[in-house]
This record gives structure tokens, C-alpha cells and sequence, in this order.
């Protein structure tokens, strides 16, 4: 399996505290992976350096998106590593809460498409066709991802784990080929996870999407991923399988005393 | 109300009497060949900046909780929208509205006639204004310098050049996209109230330049004889004159309605919302904030630009007198009276704000008292205007089936921008 992202030795400094420290990571095409680690591990801060929220110190962010060239895409804007196929969800949901749902997905579509003022205000044919096209493939979307009962809802109106996926979604009409998820699960009853469990699967499965979560529901990561890796005070101290992560000596001693809730 | 916001707004009130020290404060007396401080101005800056950010802070803070309010009481349509959008309400109302627009002139004086074209240019204005403050969300307080570029461009042309008005109004409408984007440039990475502050800043600049660059815009005493549009080379009498401005006006406005309506449920109107809901997450859905802000500030600034140049035209004198903050203030209190983000809800608010004080003449002493009152009152029990912006909805057919969007209906109100 050919790496579609690698991630290496970055570091994140803010003032004097290093909230990354020289970490090296790597995910595979086809993979769901799982970020794992104590509150304050850095591993939201990972997130944000990797998208270009916040500029890394120093290290690598390489990206090999299928089918094109790989290219090092640290620097660049959050909008720009978006339109190169990675896109993510927020820990505390981000929503365009006055936008209806089917137009927060449709925000999705944005840099995939190309209409200017000029088109906004003649609208020809050429406007229209993108126009409706953008909105057929948000509502395909927000069928996939079990919303289009929510269409026309505005996005502040939905109930909590309907807004985690609606993010979902909006992440999913960028046409990524890596979607980070930072705690989808977080705020959701049992009956949801599992839900989400299945969809996030789904994704992988029939959208060849690759995955990488971050989650501090256990069941959800042991079940759901296929590498995991562990960090602690910004720092990597464990990367394998669920069964390898679960026997850890390592891990087990990071989590001892920390809460694990979700 | 925070101590923290008070330190805060403290700070910012330091901070910008230090950055307007040296223009506000020290003054040379080239006579007398001294140096005149005047502390009065510094205690001015201050006093503004603080009570500007304070103000600011403070309707952030309520609007924080009322937000947690609303999501629990959230499905109700607004009476006024439901109307709006009822067909057997809507479309006779909009016949008899098309033929008082149409027999105003004739039913009404000269007098009469010029009120209701002034009002229209206000309705334009704030139609652009609220572009970059209803939907894309930035604080603009500096609107009016480009309503006087728009203006000075008709009068500086025609003046050394002698061009007419229908050459000059595309030409003012440029000139106003491009001072938008030359004030957005520099004020791309701020927001709330840096940003206010600064666009404000902006716009007393350019009142400063006219009313001091005598040899470039003949200073206060301003350009006068500047020739009203023509008609095809037809001479009109006074009469016929204000009423021709009138129904140019009339087809400006639509025209106005016409481009704002499409751009807002546009690409493009999707982004500027977008910025506006969540600039964090707007960026990370892969829209250029950069861009997007740009031509929020230039398409906004166009109609400024338009209107400035119709307003030459229709006073056939101008000075820098015209273009004040408090024109600027006039034009927000339209956007923010009206409804941020409504078309229905700006024009009801500029015809508001200008007619009322020109029918109530015996209030106009206490016509500022009466806006700050108004404002004050909306932020508390109606931020979101008088009518709120409409999302536009779609209808799909059937669970699985292709997507087909039918018509528009009613959705709930958006609420008021959120700059912090
Ligand atoms: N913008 C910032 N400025 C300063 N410090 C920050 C900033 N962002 C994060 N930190 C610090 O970096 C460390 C890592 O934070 P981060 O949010 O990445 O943790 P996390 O692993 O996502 O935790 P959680 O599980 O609680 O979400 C924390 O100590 C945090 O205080
Ligand atoms: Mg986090």
C-alpha cells in the first residue's frame, strides 16, 4: 500500500510550550486510522498544522493524493489543502448555522466549482447546469449520509449528532480522498455511535475515502480502525493494530489515572 | 459585561489614540511658527474609540446569549415573511405598488418627487452596503468614501473634460469597486471592531483629501454646475427634470434588486454567507477567504460608486460636506433597521430612515437622538431588522430520485452577523 499521507517530523511550538514534538505519521490509501491519545495531546493542534489552520515550526506534511502527483503541502492555506482532496471535520462542530443544510453542503461543492459574479448575475445555461449540479450532488450526499429529511432545515435547528454528521457531509461534497474526523462520536448517544460506526465504513467502503479520526470512544476506535496511533504531551509513543495498541505497556501506562470518557 | 472587556476596550482606546497622536493631537501653526497641542482631540479619540469597542463588546456578549435562547424556541415563520411570500397577497400588492411608483410623479409636487429620488438613493445604498455587512458580515463603517468617489468622478470629469453622465456612471461605479478593494486590501485580516474602526478611519481620510486637496477637488467650497443627465439632447423643464431623475432612479434601484438577489443566492452570495456564519470553517470548506472578502468590499463599494455619480447629477453641486460619517452612519442604521441580509428589509428601512425625518421636519433637531434611540431599541428586541434574510429552500421529489429543485419557499430567519 502506497502512503497518501506522511507526516514527518513536525513540531508546533506555541510560546514555550510544544504542543507537537517531532512526530512522524503516516496513513495508507484505503485506511481507517484512528489518532489516539490523553486531553491536551496535541492531537486537535495535529489537525490544525496539517490543514494549514496553523503553520508547523518546523517538519513535513506530504500529501500523494490517487492519481496525481505527491506534493508537500505545508504552508499552504487551509483552502488550498482543501482543494487538494483532504478535507476535515471540527471538534466543536462548525457549522454555517444560519445556511439551510442542503447549503452547507453545497459550500462543499465551492472549490470544485467555478461560476463567478458574472455568471451570478446573467446566469446562462452554463450557471444553471453547475448550479443544479451542485445541488443534486449535495442532496445525493445528505441522502448517503441518512439527512435529506433535514434539507431544508437551517443547520442550527438539527439535533446534536445530526449536526456531527451534517459536517460529515459538508466535508464529503470537497471530494476528498482523506477525511479527518476530529471526535465525531463526542456528545452521542450508543444507538448514534454505532450508526456512525457503520457510516464511517460506508465511506471507506463505497467512496473510497481514507479516514483518520481522532476519538476517545475506545469501542469505536478498537472496532473501527485498522492502525491507531497513540500520543501523549505532543510526542508519538505508540503506532499498530488495535490488538498491538490494547496490549501496550506504553499506552495503558499514558492512559492510567487520565480519563478516557467521550 | 466583563471586566476583561472593559481592559480590553481600554486597550484599543490606547491604542488608537496613539496611532492618531500625530495627526489629531500636534498641529503646526506655520504663521506663528509654533506647534499646537490640542489634547482636547486626544481625549475625543479616546472617549470615541473606547465607547465604539465598548458598544461593540457589549452586543456581542447579548447576542452570545441570545443565541442560546433562540436554538430552543427555533420553528416559528415570521408574519411579515409569510405574507411576503403568499401569492394572494404578493402579487396584487406588488401591481398596486407598481402603479404608485409609476403615478408618483405625476400625483405629487416637485418637492415631493425629489424626497422620494433621494430615498431611492438610499435604497441603493444600503442595498450595497448590505452586501459586505448583511451577507459576507464586515463591519463597514467608511461606506460613504465611495458614494463620494462615485460623486467626484462625475464632477472632476465633466469638469476638466466635459464628459456627460451616462459616460461617467459606469466609469464612478468602477471607480468605486476599485477604492473597495484598495480599502480591502489592508483590512483583510481584521475583524469586528479593528475592522469598523479602521473603515471609518478610511472614509474620513477621503472626506479629509477632498476638503484639503484644494487643487485637486477645490476643497470645501466644493464643484458646483454639474449638468444632470441628459435625454437624448431634450431640454427639460424643472418639472419634467426631477420627475425624469425620478424614474432613473426607479430603474436603478431595480436594477440594484435585480443583480443583489441573484448574487446572493449565487456561488458567490453562498461564500460571503459562509464567511460570515464561520470564517475558520469557511476556509476550511476551501473558499479563498482572501478573494471572497474582496469582492465583497469591491461589489459593495460598485454601487456607492453608481449612486455617487447619480447623486452629482441630481444636486448639480457637491462638497465634501456631503460625505460625513454620519452619511455612513445613515446608511448602516438602513442595513441594520431594515433587516441584515433582506432586499424587502433594506428598502423599508432607507424609506424609513429618509422619509420620516423629512415628513417629521419638526423633529429634525432631535433626528439623531431618534436614530441612536431606534438602534439602541432594535439591537435589544429585534437584531435581526425589521425583516430578517430568507434562505432560499429547494424541493426534491421522492426518496432516492434524482434532485429536483422546484421553487422557492419560505425558511426561517438567518440571524444577524456574527464579526467576532
Ligand atoms: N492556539 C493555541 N495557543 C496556545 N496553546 C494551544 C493552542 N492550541 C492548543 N494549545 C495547547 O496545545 C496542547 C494540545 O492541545 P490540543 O487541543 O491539540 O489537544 P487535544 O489532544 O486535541 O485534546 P482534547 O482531547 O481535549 O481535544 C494543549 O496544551 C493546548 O492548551
Ligand atoms: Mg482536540
Amino acid at each position: 500500500m502506497e502512503p497518501i499521507l506522511e507526516v514527518k517530523d513536525l513540531t508546533m511550538d506555541f510560546g514555550g510550550l510544544r504542543a507537537l514534538d517531532h512526530l512522524d505519521l503516516e496513513i495508507d490509501r484505503g485506511e481507517i486510522a484512528a489518532l489516539i491519545g490523553p486531553n491536551g495531546a496535541g492531537k486537535t493542534t495535529f489537525f490544525n498544522c496539517i490543514t494549514g489552520i496553523y503553520i508547523p515550526t518546523r517538519g513535513d506534511v506530504v500529501i500523494s493524493p490517487p492519481g496525481k502527483k505527491r506534493e508537500r503541502i505545508n504552508g499552504l492555506k487551509p483552502n488550498h489543502v482543501t482543494e487538494r482532496g483532504m478535507a476535515r471535520t471540527f471538534q466543536n462542530i462548525r457549522l454555517f448555522p444560519s445556511m439551510t443544510v442542503l447549503e452547507n453542503v453545497m459550500i462543499g461543492r465551492h472549490c470544485r466549482t467555478r461560476s463567478g459574479i458574472a455568471g451570478a448575475v446573467f446566469r446562462g445555461p452554463g450557471t444553471r447546469e453547475e448550479e443544479q449540479a451542485v445541488v443534486d450532488k449535495s442532496y445525493e450526499i445528505l441522502e448517503k449520509m441518512g439527512l435529506s429529511r433535514f434539507v431544508n432545515e437551517l443547520a442550527r435547528n438539527l439535533p446534536y449528532g445530526a449536526q456531527r454528521r451534517l459536517e460529515i457531509a459538508r466535508a464529503m461534497a470537497t471530494e476528498p480522498f482523506l477525511i479527518l474526523l476530529d471526535e465525531p462520536a463526542a456528545g452521542m448517544n450508543p444507538q448514534e455511535t454505532y450508526e456512525l460506526d457503520q457510516l464511517i465504513l460506508r465511506i471507506r467502503d463505497e467512496e473510497g475515502i481514507s479516514l483518520l479520526l481522532i476519538e476517545h470512544d475506545m469501542q469505536l476506535v478498537m472496532s473501527l480502525s485498522d492502525r491507531i496511533f497513540v500520543m501523549d504531551y505532543g510526542k508519538k509513543i505508540a503506532q499498530g493494530t488495535p490488538e498491538e495498541i490494547k496490549n501496550n505497556p506504553v499506552v495503558i501506562k499514558a492512559y492510567l489515572g487520565e480519563e478516557i470518557d467521550a | 459585561m466583563k471586566i476583561q472587556d472593559i481592559k480590553e476596550s481600554f486597550f484599543i482606546a490606547a491604542w488608537f489614540i496613539l496611532l492618531t497622536f500625530p495627526i489629531m493631537v500636534i498641529q503646526v501653526n506655520p504663521i506663528e511658527n509654533i506647534i499646537e497641542w490640542r489634547w482636547w482631540n486626544l481625549i475625543l479619540v479616546g472617549a470615541g474609540s473606547f465607547m465604539l469597542s465598548f458598544v461593540w463588546r457589549y452586543l456581542m456578549n447579548r447576542k452570545a446569549g441570545q443565541k442560546r435562547k433562540e436554538s430552543e424556541d427555533a420553528e416559528d415563520i415570521p408574519l411579515t415573511q409569510r405574507l411576503l411570500r403568499n401569492p394572494r397577497f404578493f402579487v396584487p400588492a406588488l401591481i398596486v405598488l407598481g402603479v404608485f411608483v409609476f403615478a408618483f410623479p405625476f400625483l405629487f409636487s416637485a418637492y415631493q418627487i425629489n424626497i422620494m429620488t433621494t430615498a431611492l438613493i438610499y435604497v441603493v445604498l444600503g442595498l450595497g452596503l448590505n452586501i459586505v455587512v448583511g451577507l459576507a458580515g464586515l463591519l463597514d463603517l467608511g461606506y460613504v468614501a465611495f458614494y463620494a468617489v462615485g460623486a467626484y468622478s462625475y464632477a472632476l470629469l465633466n469638469h476638466h473634460f466635459g464628459l456627460g453622465f451616462w459616460t461617467v456612471l459606469p466609469v464612478g461605479a468602477f471607480m468605486g469597486a476599485m477604492f473597495g478593494v484598495l480599502l480591502g486590501f489592508p483590512v483583510l485580516r481584521l475583524r469586528g471592531d479593528y475592522l469598523a474602526i479602521v473603515t471609518l478611519g478610511f472614509g474620513e481620510i477621503i472626506r479629509l483629501i477632498l476638503e484639503n486637496w484644494n487643487a485637486f477637488s477645490f476643497g470645501p467650497s466644493g464643484i458646483a454646475n454639474i449638468p444632470r443627465p441628459g435625454f437624448f439632447g431634450v431640454d427639460f423643464s424643472l418639472e419634467a427634470s426631477s420627475r425624469y431623475l425620478y424614474f432613473l432612479m426607479i430603474a436603478m434601484a431595480l436594477f440594484t434588486i435585480f443583480v443583489v438577489n441573484r448574487l446572493q443566492n449565487s456561488r458567490i452570495g453562498r461564500a460571503w454567507i459562509a464567511l460570515r456564519e464561520d470564517e475558520i470553517a469557511c476556509q476550511a470548506m476551501g473558499i479563498d477567504k482572501t478573494k471572497t472578502k474582496l469582492t465583497a468590499f469591491a461589489l459593495g463599494a460598485t454601487w456607492a460608486g453608481m449612486v455617487g455619480v447619480m447623486f452629482a447629477a441630481k444636486t448639480t453641486f457637491i462638497n465634501p460636506a456631503s460625505f460625513t460619517f454620519l452619511e455612513s452612519a445613515i446608511i448602516l442604521s438602513i442595513v441594520v433597521l431594515g433587516g441584515m441580509g433582506s432586499i424587502v428589509g433594506v428598502i423599508i428601512g432607507a424609506l424609513v430612515l429618509i422619509l420620516l425625518p423629512e415628513y417629521l421636519r419638526a423633529f429634525s433637531e432631535y433626528r439623531m437622538l431618534l436614530f441612536g434611540a431606534i438602534m439602541v431599541i432594535m439591537m435589544v428586541f429585534r437584531p435581526q431588522g425589521i425583516i430578517s434574510g430568507v434562505r432560499r429552500t429547494y424541493q426534491f421529489k421522492g426518496k432516492g430520485d434524482k434532485a429536483v429543485k422546484t421553487r422557492e419557499t419560505v425558511k426561517q430567519p438567518a440571524p444577524t452577523t456574527d464579526h467576532s
